[in-house]
């Protein structure tokens, strides 16, 4: 993409505050800490939170990515170069909205919190049926997902309706994109989603039908033949993996699942690495923002695994590469 | 005749000024914009940031010194009653012509560099002294224009 010097206030702020992201020594550090308490005394530390609280790790971490957001309004960026990255979460409070209209139990923590599909108003669109208030990308799986679920009541054939069109939504996005951290996250998480899809259609021997259903197109590889493979089994998926340019996949499918989940994250973290060097585009924003939601991610791992009792080898077998 | 050859030798002077200046005015903006981005996050940073900016304002300063000795040479600045004719005119404007162009092209060439360089600084303060080298290498160029440009003007015949 073309220079785009408009970002050039914007990039040099975020380069001061990637000076302030956690690191891998952090993490490490973190991890070898004795309990939960500690590991959030540190991110305290850090500047993580504020007064309101209360040391509590869940509200602690949402503070943050209200920070990070806030910090992105204050930029005067356009925010819909963001969309794409917003695209999971509306999707996925498409299906919980999905689930709660047809079963009418209520459960707000399963939504994520949004200005325009938040839970309130996506409630109100699929109880009116009013596809119009949704993107256009969305409306079609919107209708799908509610009549498959008032009719059949099979939850998992509706979420894998909402989940293909959100995959078939950040590709579609990345494509239409001028920026290329853009294409290539939306490259990354198609592909690597396809293959989260197929590892666990392998597991719990789906039919091929589900698979071709459930896997979006992409450019990394063949869906068909990933569908195909997924479908003879997981030695199968191995090898197709292996001779696709995920050799790394599969090797981390081989250690574990834990391992595997690791692999994604770490993959687009190398996606957005190349920011780091970028000057006048809206590049290292974006990757400003994956990079505070994947130490999030993994403050996270490491205070559940404290919690749980995990020990520091599992705890660090399951924590991310950082992007600084 | 001799008022199109002032006339070329008055736009050689315009141009120099102008153009240099222009490239400066950009360079500086850029460079600006990344150095209120870093000061916003760590005010500590402010006099490093601080003088790379200030690196692309020197073309506008060579493009004054040249418009200066253009102005003298022509006789508009104390000079006194000077014939330029019109082949004079042209030459004066074509010996103005490499500070103009490279002044307002390396201008902006440095601002973008030096925005660059103050990535570095806000990441990097120990690594100011090589920061500064990288926006200093596109001066190069713009002196060498100021050379040719000083040297051609001066020793025009009038």
């Amino acid at each position: 993409m073309a220079s785009d010097w408009s970002y050039t206030y914007a990039v040099a702020r975020i380069r001061v505050l990637e000076t302030r992201l956690l690191t891998n020594n952090d993490v490490s550090a973190m991890t070898a800490l004795k309990s939960a308490d500690a590991v959030v005394t540190f991110l305290k530390d850090k500047g993580w939170g504020d007064s309101s609280d209360g040391n509590e790790p869940e509200r602690i971490f949402a503070l943050e990515e209200q920070k990070t957001w806030a910090l992105m309004k204050e930029l005067g960026v356009d925010f819909s170069v963001f969309d794409v990255l917003s695209l999971p979460n509306i999707y996925h409070n498409l299906k919980a909205g999905v689930k709660e209209v047809c079963t009418s139990s209520s459960n707000e923590k399963a939504f994520f919190a949004d200005d325009r599909f938040g839970r309130e108003n996506m409630l109100k669109i699929l109880s009116e049926k009013d596809w119009t208030a949704l993107p256009a990308h969305m409306r079609k799986a919107a209708e799908e997902a509610l009549e498959n679920m008032l009719h059949t009541r099979d939850g998992q054939l509706s979420d894998v309706i909402v989940d293909r069109a959100c995959l078939d939504a950040i590709e579609a996005a990345g494509r239409a994109s001028r920026d290329d951290v853009i294409r290539d996250y939306a490259g990354s998480q198609v592909a690597v989603t396809d293959i989260k899809i197929a590892v666990r259609a392998a597991k719990t021997r789906k039919s091929l039908d589900f698979l071709l259903r459930a896997l979006a197109p992409c450019s990394s590889f063949d869906v068909k033949a990933l569908a195909q493979a997924a479908f003879q089994g997981e030695d199968s998926l191995l090898d197709f993996l292996s001779s696709s340019g995920f050799r790394e996949a599969a090797e981390a499918l081989k250690v574990s699942p834990s391992v595997f989940e690791r692999w994604c994250d770490n993959r687009m973290i190398e996606t957005i690495r190349p920011q780091k060097y970028e000057t006048a585009s809206v590049g290292p924003l974006v990757a400003y923002l994956l990079a505070r939601e994947n130490e999030i991610k993994t403050a996270r791992i490491i205070i559940t695994g404290k919690i749980n009792g995990l020990t520091d080898e599992a705890i660090r077998e399951r924590t991310r590469e950082m992007y600084v | 005749m001799s008022e199109l050859g002032m006339f070329f030798g008055l736009l050689g002077a315009a141009t120099a000024v102008l153009l240099a200046g222009a490239g400066s005015a950009l360079g500086v903006g850029i460079a600006g914009r990344a150095a209120a981005g870093v000061v916003t996050e760590d005010p500590s940073k402010f006099a490093q940031v601080l003088l790379l900016q200030l690196l692309p304002g020197t073309q506008g300063i060579y493009g004054l010194l040249v418009g200066f000795i253009t102005l003298s040479k022509i006789g508009l600045l104390g000079g006194g009653d000077v014939s330029i004719s019109l082949s004079t005119g042209l030459m004066i404007f074509a010996a103005c012509l490499p500070i103009a162009v490279v002044g307002l092209i390396s201008g902006k060439s440095q601002g973008q560099c030096s925005a660059a360089s103050i990535g570095i600084v806000a990441k990097r303060p120990e690594s100011f002294g090589q920061a500064m080298l990288f926006p200093a290498m596109v001066e190069t160029y713009a002196i060498l224009a100021l050379l040719i440009s000083i040297l051609a003007v001066s020793n025009i015949p009038v």
